[in-house]
């Protein structure tokens, strides 16, 4: 009787073992985004990428036997509340986080990070950076344990200028911005770059608005019109891309729109037949850069998120996932310290070529692409984005080794 | 001159609309003593409900069935809300449509998520109604601002020249009077409420597609209405007019201004030294201080005149 007792004791305790064990077994990556408030539908669009990302990882039976778990927190995209949450994951356990949209956050996140590691080394958190592009991040205010998959504003600025400086009739540039760190970069480097690319272009206006506030850009487009520009280069994302290209479109603007963000979200449906040869975005990525892998990842992206306003767009999330995981089974160890020590030189393989991480600031280093929306047409504009049977098509490609600038950065590596 | 006279419609659209949804709020204060904190969510109920409509029916009957469904809810929050807690005073009422407005955000996200619904303006009224020199003026503003000028005239005719509204407002400065004369006050209550909110329902279905409808909608416009309100003078339907066509004029046109205090400074030959603390804050110019005109504006009439433009009441 008592042999029983003991015996299925031992039994419960050894279920209990194995599940506490299957749930440590999973590997967390906490996502750290808006998902409410007005930048919710991107926070929404990284998500899907990530879980996509994770997805296929898992299909081939995850990184060193675990699988990936992705966690979203919701930050609001206010940089006080992504401290907040920044706490809430360490106090899980989760060692690898990402984020992407926003700056400030970015910049808040990075800060608070470092603290912790360099207080908290047995609990050191990885931070995987897919979208916020502020060149500070690599830069002056660079962590160990931050990692960049997009190009940072002034690598983007300088293939969108080199395509302005050849555009011979542009005269008149306009500058719109978010009034935040990464709006502020956006204006200082294309202000900079035009100035010695080509010293004739006037610069008629340097606009900065608050972030995800101004609902009606009505007044500043009567401006942007009263200014006499004939091209206008923006920053913008979201909704504050969206709005402002509806009311160009609205007053009938005539000028062409240099834009990091104007691909997807939002702004094809919005502009349509009138941005046709007036919309150009500079991206690490679009879904016309060609190749045959290029087409495979949109067609699988697309059946597994059939929605119209679901694009492939964010392959630095499937990068950074990519290269994350080789990192892991290269180390042989998910120790972040171990991770980062390989992924701070690790080479990789995405649609548009061979890719590197800078060992330097930990910046990927990625071709770029300046794209025009087009009509969809079978060949070189295959895919159309948000269904809309609009598209953009490649003008000029920018080899990965041209993307490389000088950095300030000067990171201390963590012993042992 | 064309950005003055594109700018100037620019404001008058943003005005009008603005007025949509301080006339409610100003009524119902004016009638009920009640400061409606949840005001702007029924402006974002409109915006929602109309959404709804138009996935079903299309914009049009979205335009009618939107306010109505406002206003049903607006009359039964009175009904079953306001009137239990008037008797525990203006505090209880208050801190009532506060957490309103919480609730209602909240089942708008339970409901249709967080992020921005697809609500967009209809196909018959996307174009171009006519140009200004060169630039062109979309044919839904002009609609927006038909839609605000034809409520206008409603508002005023049906509280001036109908029986319904010499009862309101009667019962507006006499209501034990209106009372003793057989009216069912407590009933005019009610509708007062429920048409308030309908025409901020108004307001949110045609400005939720005119901009975004989201989640955030509510915050956004709510205080900006309550500005209107302190402005024009509590309780005073002329002045929230006046009041919303101010603060959408400075809104609208304080972007155009490049100008800073340095810029003046340098006008009277006075320099501010490039390493002082201060030049960061003297360089700031109106077009970035655009948002916190209409509070300043606020404060100064508080100062000034703390029953505001055309308000009745003291303090």
């Amino acid at each position: 009787m008592v042999k029983q007792v003991l015996r299925s004791a031992a039994l419960a305790a050894a279920l209990l073992i194995a599940a506490s064990a299957s749930a440590e077994g999973a590997l967390k990556i906490a996502y750290l985004e808006g998902l409410s408030g007005p930048f919710a539908n991107v926070g929404e669009v990284g998500l899907r990428h990530l879980q996509f990302a994770a997805d296929r990882v898992n299909a081939k039976g995850g990184v060193l036997g675990q699988k990936i778990e992705v966690v979203p927190f919701d930050t609001k995209t206010s940089p006080q509340e992504a401290q907040l949450v920044f706490k809430q994951l360490v106090d899980q356990g989760i060692h690898y986080m990402m984020q992407g949209n926003g700056s400030a956050v970015a910049l808040a996140l990075s800060e608070a990070l470092g603290k912790h590691n360099a207080r908290n080394p047995e609990q050191t958190v990885l931070y995987m950076n897919y979208g916020a592009v502020d060149p500070a991040l690599t830069n002056d205010k660079c962590n160990y344990f931050h990692f960049r998959f997009d190009a940072d504003v002034d690598m983007k600025m300088q293939a969108l200028t080199n395509y302005i400086a050849a555009q011979k009739d542009i005269k008149k540039v306009y500058l719109i911005n978010q009034d935040y760190s990464f709006g502020q970069a956006v204006a200082k480097a294309a202000r900079a770059m035009l100035n010695k690319k080509r010293p004739d272009i006037e610069i008629v206006g340097d606009d900065l608005h608050p972030l995800g506030k101004v609902k009606d850009f009505a007044p500043y487009v009567a401006k942007i019109k009263a200014a006499g520009a004939d091209a206008i280069v923006t920053g913008n994302w979201g909704n504050d891309v969206a709005l402002l290209i509806k009311a160009a479109k609205d007053a009938g603007l005539k000028a062409d729109f240099y834009t990091y963000y104007a691909g997807g979200l939002g702004t094809p449906p919005v502009i349509g037949e009138a941005g046709i040869g007036h919309l150009k975005q500079v991206t690490h990525f679009h879904s016309n850069i060609g190749g045959s892998r290029t087409a495979a990842s949109v067609e699988a992206y697309r059946k597994r998120f059939p929605d119209a306003k679901d694009d492939y767009y964010w392959v630095s999330i499937m990068t950074a996932i990519d290269m994350l995981t080789r990192s892991m089974e290269q180390a042989k160890s998910t120790d972040p310290v171990k991770v980062a020590a390989v992924l701070e030189t690790m080479k990789g393989d995405q649609e548009s070529g061979d890719v590197y991480m800078r060992p330097e600031n930990h910046q990927l280093i990625q071709p770029l692409f300046v794209s025009t929306f087009s009509r969809a047409n079978g060949k070189d504009v295959k895919f159309d984005v948000e269904r809309t049977g609009f598209g953009f098509k490649t003008d000029a490609r920018v080899e990965a080794k041209d993307t490389v600038l000088p950095t300030t950065c000067k990171f201390q590596k963590p012993k042992g | 001159m064309e950005f003055f006279l594109v700018t100037m419609l620019n404001s008058l659209s943003y005005g009008l609309l603005l007025f949509m949804l301080s006339s409610g709020l100003t009524l119902i204060f004016s009638m009920m003593g009640v400061l409606n904190f949840a005001h702007a969510s029924f402006y974002m109920l409109g915006a929602y409900f109309a959404y709804q409509t138009s996935v079903y029916l299309g914009f049009w009957p979205g335009l009618v069935i939107g306010p109505a469904l406002v206003a049903v809810f607006g009359a039964l929050t009175e009904r079953f809300g306001l009137r239990t807690v008037h008797k525990y005073g203006h505090v209880a009422e208050l801190l009532f449509t506060f957490g309103l407005a919480y609730i209602i955000e909240e089942v708008v996200h339970l409901i249709w998520g967080r992020a921005p619904v697809p609500y967009h303006i209809p196909d018959i009224l996307d174009f171009s109604a006519f140009s200004i020199f060169s630039t062109q003026y979309p044919a839904y503003r002009v609609f927006m601002m038909l839609i605000s000028v034809g409520m206008l005239i409603a508002l005023y005719l049906v509280l001036t020249r109908t029986r319904i509204g010499l009862i309101i407002q009667a019962s507006l400065s006499h209501p034990d009077m209106v009372e003793a004369l057989g009216h069912n006050v407590p009933t005019v209550f009610m509708m007062v409420f429920a048409g308030g909110c309908a025409l901020a329902g108004l307001a949110g279905v045609i400005g939720g597609n005119a901009f975004v409808t989201e989640p955030g909608m509510a915050v956004s416009v709510g205080t900006i209405v309550f500005v209107v309100v302190v402005f024009g003078g509590m309780g005073s339907l002329a002045g929230a007019f006046i009041a919303s066509l101010i603060i959408g004029a400075v809104q609208t046109f304080s972007v155009a201004f490049d100008y800073s205090f340095l810029d003046l400074f340098a006008k009277f030959g006075f320099q501010i030294a490039v390493d002082s603390g201060w030049r960061e804050l003297w360089k700031v110019t109106i077009a970035q201080s655009a948002p916190v005109l209409p509070y300043l504006l606020m404060v100064l009439m508080l100062v000034i005149r703390p029953k505001g433009l055309m308000g009745t009441r003291e303090g």
